[in-house]
């Protein structure tokens, strides 16, 4: 847990509402340290056609779900107990919805194991993994960024994740088409070319989901809702 | 109020340990206020009342400092802060009650619908008719729940028959929410009911002599949740049709009930603007350090 001298949410009068908040935070960036973890190795077991790491990443999720519902009772208890104003409720409201973002970064890292296995069951890399690895880490840099930016209430940092989110679509369309190219070389690539598409579309999944996390972390800094707002808007918020 | 006393106390014993370099090193205590400056929206379109640098003293003492702000038409704005900030003192001027207290000095412009408040040709009587009060504690008089809500009506001259003043104070039992508690027991002392059902007989008989704004000093701070929450329906169902203005210790309350929240600190008006905007993201961080409950 941080000092609580030098956190933000730590020199309430009540210690023990700074403790539940901090905790609520920490807890927080556990969960994301370990979604972050869960998308890595998924991409790792399929580009290494390492079924074991596959299933594990599996096994794992259900770690992650158990604590989305503890963060999620948490935030809901701190509401009852506390009834938090202005950056205390944003910090808890925000952490409420970036929870279920990291949930689902979960799911799609499931999702990609799960390709794994069938992949590597099928025998003989297909086309398209270094798009895969490619894309891959850049949304995973993005993920680790936005939990960064969280844990420092970097607002600048969140607005270039936002900014960052429109070069993953760009990859990911690029991307796409090189495996439309391979399935129309030769029809017998369609099956596994699919595969791959539905990993590429779950990690540009994973891109939006950092995305929401840094939207909400400007929400929690300034106070503004930038979601669904163009990036000049938000950069105006952030410039404030 | 005692524990947020003894919080500040702590603070202030820790003064010399050395902090790590952080934001929390910045006390929100230390802040320096420029004097009449208030950030935020203070001034209304349509205001009710226009009050303009705004001072009160104590003897020498300077309780508000150099105050401007604008209460609009059938709005509700709350003022919170620290105890002894001064918002109590500042509600009193908008119906001349410090006028009691001797050593007491208003300045600046203070103005009801664009007349002056403190014009000394003004009959405090007809002001306080107009602008009514609720106090902390219920204040009933020791007579019958009826002659407590017709007390007003018979001063003031408003009823020329019995049934006239009958028609008034069951309107007034009406709309404070009193009269199907109340309406078979009106010869009965207004001492003997519930805390709860005499704050709103207090309402009851500052609405019988048909007020256009009612001021509250922590209407509910005596009162248990339940007659809290009726009395805050109270305020909502009356805002159509009074200017109210509330103190309150409780933010909550403030949150629910208030368009407009204004926030005072040692006599300043740091900051008002409306309610939702102060408790989402307030904009001073003496606003924000108070409602999130970190000095007090």
């Amino acid at each position: 847990m941080p000092d609580k001298k030098d956190d933000v949410y730590g020199d309430h009068i009540s210690h023990k509402f700074n403790d539940e908040l901090m905790a609520l935070k920490s807890e927080f960036l556990e969960m994301g340290g370990l979604v972050e973890s869960q998308v890595d190795r998924a991409i790792n077991a399929l580009v290494d056609n390492d079924g074991h790491l596959a299933d594990e990443v599996r096994a794992t999720d259900k770690k992650v779900d158990q604590m989305e519902i503890e963060l999620d009772e948490e935030a809901t208890l701190i509401l009852a107990r506390r009834q938090p104003t202005a950056r205390d409720l944003r910090l808890v409201v925000a952490v409420i919805k970036m929870v279920s973002d990291l949930e689902r970064v979960g799911d799609e890292a499931k999702k990609i194991a799960k390709f794994a296995i069938k992949l590597s069951e099928e025998g003989q890399a297909p086309r398209g993994y270094v798009e895969v690895r490619h894309i891959g880490n850049h949304v995973l840099g993005m993920l680790h960024d936005a939990l960064d930016a969280f844990a420092r209430l970097d607002s600048e940092q969140a607005l270039r994740i936002m900014k960052e989110d429109k070069r993953v679509d760009e990859e990911y369309q690029a991307a796409t088409r090189t495996l439309l190219t391979f399935m129309m070389e030769d029809t017998r690539n369609i099956s596994r070319c699919m595969s791959v598409m539905w990993i590429l579309r779950a990690l540009e999944r994973v891109g939006d989901h950092a995305c929401n996390i840094a939207e909400n972390v400007i929400f929690m800094v300034k106070g503004e809702d930038v979601r669904h707002t163009p990036v000049e808007e938000a950069e105006k918020v952030v410039g404030r | 109020m005692n524990t947020m006393n003894s919080g500040i106390s702590a603070e202030a014993e820790n003064q010399d340990e050395p902090r790590a370099a952080s934001v929390a090193e910045h006390k929100p205590e230390d802040t320096v206020i420029e004097e009449g400056k208030t950030v935020g929206k203070p001034f209304s379109d349509d205001p009710k009342f226009k009050l303009r640098n705004v001072e009160v003293f104590y003897d020498q003492a300077r309780a508000i400092k150099n105050i401007s702000l604008d209460i609009g038409r059938n709005e509700v704005i709350a003022f919170i802060g620290p105890s002894g900030c001064g918002k109590s003192t500042f509600l009193r001027c908008l119906n001349r009650m410090n006028d009691s207290i001797d050593i007491c000095r208003v300045k600046g412009s203070l103005a009801l619908d664009d007349h002056d408040i403190y014009d000394p040709k003004r009959d405090v009587v007809e002001l306080r008719a107009r602008v009514g009060m609720v106090f902390q504690k219920p204040n009933p008089f020791p007579k019958s729940i009826y002659d407590n809500v017709a007390y007003g009506p018979r001063i003031h001259g408003l009823a020329n028959r019995k049934s006239e003043l009958d028609d008034i104070v069951e309107n007034s039992l009406r709309k404070a929410g009193l009269w199907e508690e109340a309406k078979d027991r009106l010869d009965a002392t207004a001492t003997g009911m519930s805390g709860g059902q005499q704050q709103r007989l207090c309402i009851a008989r500052a609405i019988a002599v048909s007020p256009e704004v009612i001021l509250m000093d922590e209407p509910c701070s005596a009162l248990d949740p339940i007659a809290t929450a009726r009395v805050e329906e109270l305020i909502a169902e009356m805002s159509e049709s009074y200017t109210i203005v509330i103190v309150t210790h409780s933010m909550q309350q403030a949150a629910r009930v208030s368009h407009r929240t204004a926030y005072f600190h040692l006599g300043h008006l740091v900051e008002v603007n409306e309610t939702n905007k102060v408790f989402t993201s307030p904009q001073h961080e003496l606003t924000e350090s108070y409602i999130t409950g970190r000095f007090g």
